[in-house]
């Protein structure tokens, strides 16, 4: 029984890692007003190239922070488009999404004989126990017994929560996000912010791409990132564009598929077709966006592109 | 606004299609008009798995019997018609189409192009073969009984594992098998089943591997594509000689060189080769579905068993083998066969 609440626990954290970095990539862009469909393809650009990174140099670290300047630099276009051009900020993302899947596996093609995968990554992140925490009983071996990217995204929640909520850039971000003529007429620069938010976005998305490539998982192929950028989108929405609601969120995402994937080893398939545990962290998700989190407010000026002088 | 933005979309999704359909592979050879085609799924030439096996066999065989050999690789679901469509226009002799997920679509095709000749791999086409089909298929329940064999031999835990792709009666061959040859070399082994009910969610592969460890599972064979790679990555971290992990479709030792039992190989380019003399003999089966197993060599054990794999329990795989092959044990392959299976 404490072996099954260890073991629920230790997937929801591996599932929520990779959602938890990417949300708070989106939270940035969104809450400075630029919607970001572009995230599973940001994922994808920094799972590929944490994974080549990493086969290149042998040291995942550097896998980790080229991840993130791959993303940063993906996410330069959609912030061209978006916020210089005023272009429709969804057909922009998705232009990105399906721009990094081609340049990924093109490259990936074109780097190791037309495979279809990458070669397996031998020094891969290792979970890194912290001493002493890790023998607490039932939490100390799924908390404190976790990938070095797990840390990171947790760390990353109360940094982004800082930033956003206790700094004046954080404030601006804000602002600009809700109601740029205002911001504006205020001295901050709408189009720098909003370029800065999209960027950290493309930052963060991509490590979170990078811990599903480099530290789950060892290798990229097309399938390395199938979906994970739209979930973290949805945890985002469900987390009602907070950090602190991306955790719960995303926390809670992990948790359903842990209770699925559980389900199944106690004998659950007995009386249930798999398939259908299988649904059920989209049918939980479903049932919670509808049910129980009440209206989701977005950032008053989210997917309205900013004219100086406009009103 | 609206209609340039509906016209953006449409206009990156019809560039998408056209530039995924592009990708070739060429193998120059036979000129005396004898030609073969294989379109793969979208697990892409190099999935170091069944296309790349696939692709072998019949590359060698165009060496060796002077056939034009091709290529195409499909990276989406949609592309299988308009790739087997240009090897059927080409006017090949055969083409193959990979998998059990192109089935749809080379019945359209083979439908279409009633002269031409076709072959599928890993599906009986729900028992309705075209007379211009061909329908490989791999006694898998035999070679996955063998690594039943070498789990419930090797495990000190009684317990062994199972994780399963997506549930389909293919799976349920693997682990119908399995299972057999668990119960026929250890009855106190206790088998846990899990499907990820996915072939790509290698995440999930590895949450699952993990729990099935952490419940006293010290063996766990995966029947789950890209699922498994999750298995070696987490019987990597685990310590060495206690935890191991059995892999599927080709020799998967190298992923956990230390930690792997063995692999349950299914000789795809045994199957393709085999099917192409009979091409070149004018013996094509149209219509039927050829089954290769243990007794043909179509799937086995891999070559690198030995090194973790004592002799002893080598030679009792070996017995069992004999015994498959001589029709003394008739392996499972499905729930209801197994039930009955009596050791």
């Amino acid at each position: 029984m404490i072996n099954s609440l260890t073991d629920i626990l230790a997937t929801t954290i591996l599932y929520m890692t990779p959602l938890l970095l990417t949300a708070m990539g989106g939270l940035f862009s969104e809450r400075s007003g630029v919607v970001n469909i572009g995230l599973e393809g940001l994922m994808t650009i920094g799972a590929f190239t944490a994974v080549i990174t990493t086969l290149e140099t042998h040291n995942p670290w550097l896998g980790l922070i080229a991840a993130m300047i791959a993303g940063m630099l993906f996410s330069i276009p959609h912030a061209v488009a978006s916020i210089t051009f005023k272009a429709d900020q969804v057909v922009s993302g998705v232009a990105i999404n399906f721009l990094a899947l081609g340049v990924a596996v093109y490259l990936v093609k074109a780097l190791y004989e037309g495979a279809g995968q990458t070669p397996d990554v031998q020094e891969v992140l290792r979970k890194m126990p912290i001493p002493g925490l890790e023998k607490i009983p039932v939490i100390g071996p799924a908390l404190f017994d976790v990938f070095p990217t797990t840390y990171l995204a947790f760390i990353i929640v109360f940094i982004g929560y800082f930033v956003l909520y206790r700094t004046p850039f954080g404030m601006r971000l804000r602002a600009v996000g809700e109601h740029p003529q205002a911001a504006e007429t205020m001295g901050v620069n709408v189009y720098r912010m909003r370029y800065t938010g999209v960027i950290i976005s493309g930052a963060l998305a991509g490590l979170g791409g990078a811990s599903l490539s480099i530290a789950i998982g060892s290798q990229f192929s097309e399938s390395t990132i199938a979906g994970q950028g739209f979930i973290a989108l949805a945890a985002l929405i469900f987390g009602k564009w907070h950090p602190f609601g991306a955790l719960g969120a995303s926390a809670f995402f992990g948790f359903a598929v842990a209770l699925a994937l559980k389900g199944q080893l106690i004998g659950l398939t007995n009386y249930v077709p798999s398939e259908a545990l299988s649904m059920l962290p989209y049918i939980l998700t479903i049932l919670a966006l509808a049910g129980f989190v009440g209206r989701a407010e977005a950032p008053a000026a989210i997917g309205k592109p900013f004219e100086t002088g406009g009103r | 606004m609206k209609l340039k933005a509906l016209g953006a979309l449409l206009l990156s999704a019809a560039l998408v299609t056209v530039a995924g359909c592009g990708a070739a592979q060429d193998s120059k050879g036979g000129s005396k008009g004898q030609s073969a085609g294989l379109v793969t799924d979208v697990g892409g030439l190099n999935d170091e798995s069944f296309n790349q096996n696939a692709w072998a066999g019949l590359q060698k065989a165009g060496k060796e019997m002077d056939f034009n050999v091709k290529a195409l690789e499909s990276k989406r679901d949609d592309e299988y018609i308009p790739n087997l469509t240009k090897f059927a226009r080409e006017k090949r002799t055969i083409t193959w189409g990979m998998g059990f997920k192109i089935q749809n679509a080379l019945e359209k095709v083979s439908n279409q192009f009633k002269d031409q000749h076709f072959a599928i791999v890993d599906t009986d086409m729900g028992g309705k073969i075209p007379d211009n089909v061909a329908a490989v298929t791999f006694k898998e329940e035999e070679g996955s009984f063998l690594m039943g064999v070498i789990a419930g031999s090797m495990t000190k835990t009684n317990k062994v594992g199972f994780i399963g792709g997506i549930t389909s009666p293919l799976i349920k061959k693997f682990e119908s098998g399995y299972r057999a040859g668990v119960k026929a070399a250890n009855p106190k082994a206790e088998v846990k089943v899990v499907y990820a009910e996915s072939f790509t969610d290698s995440a999930k592969g590895r949450a699952l591997a993990s729990s099935l460890y952490n419940g006293g599972t010290d063996i766990i064979y995966h029947a789950a594509g890209g699922v498994g790679k999750g298995l070696f990555n987490e019987v990597k971290t685990r310590k060495q000689g206690k935890y191991w992990a059995i892999g599927v479709d080709m020799d998967q030792s190298k992923l956990a060189p230390d930690h792997t039992l063995s692999s349950m190989v299914k000789r795809v380019d045994v199957a393709v080769y085999d099917m192409m003399k009979k091409v070149k003999d004018d013996k094509f089966p149209g219509g039927e579905q050829v089954q290769i197993g243990l007794k043909d060599n179509g799937v086995g054990y891999a070559d690198t068993t030995k090194e973790h794999v004592p002799a002893k329990v080598l030679k009792k795989v070996d017995d069992f083998k004999q015994q498959i092959i001589d029709g003394k044990i008739k392996v499972p392959a499905n729930e209801n066969e197994l039930k009955k299976f009596k050791p």
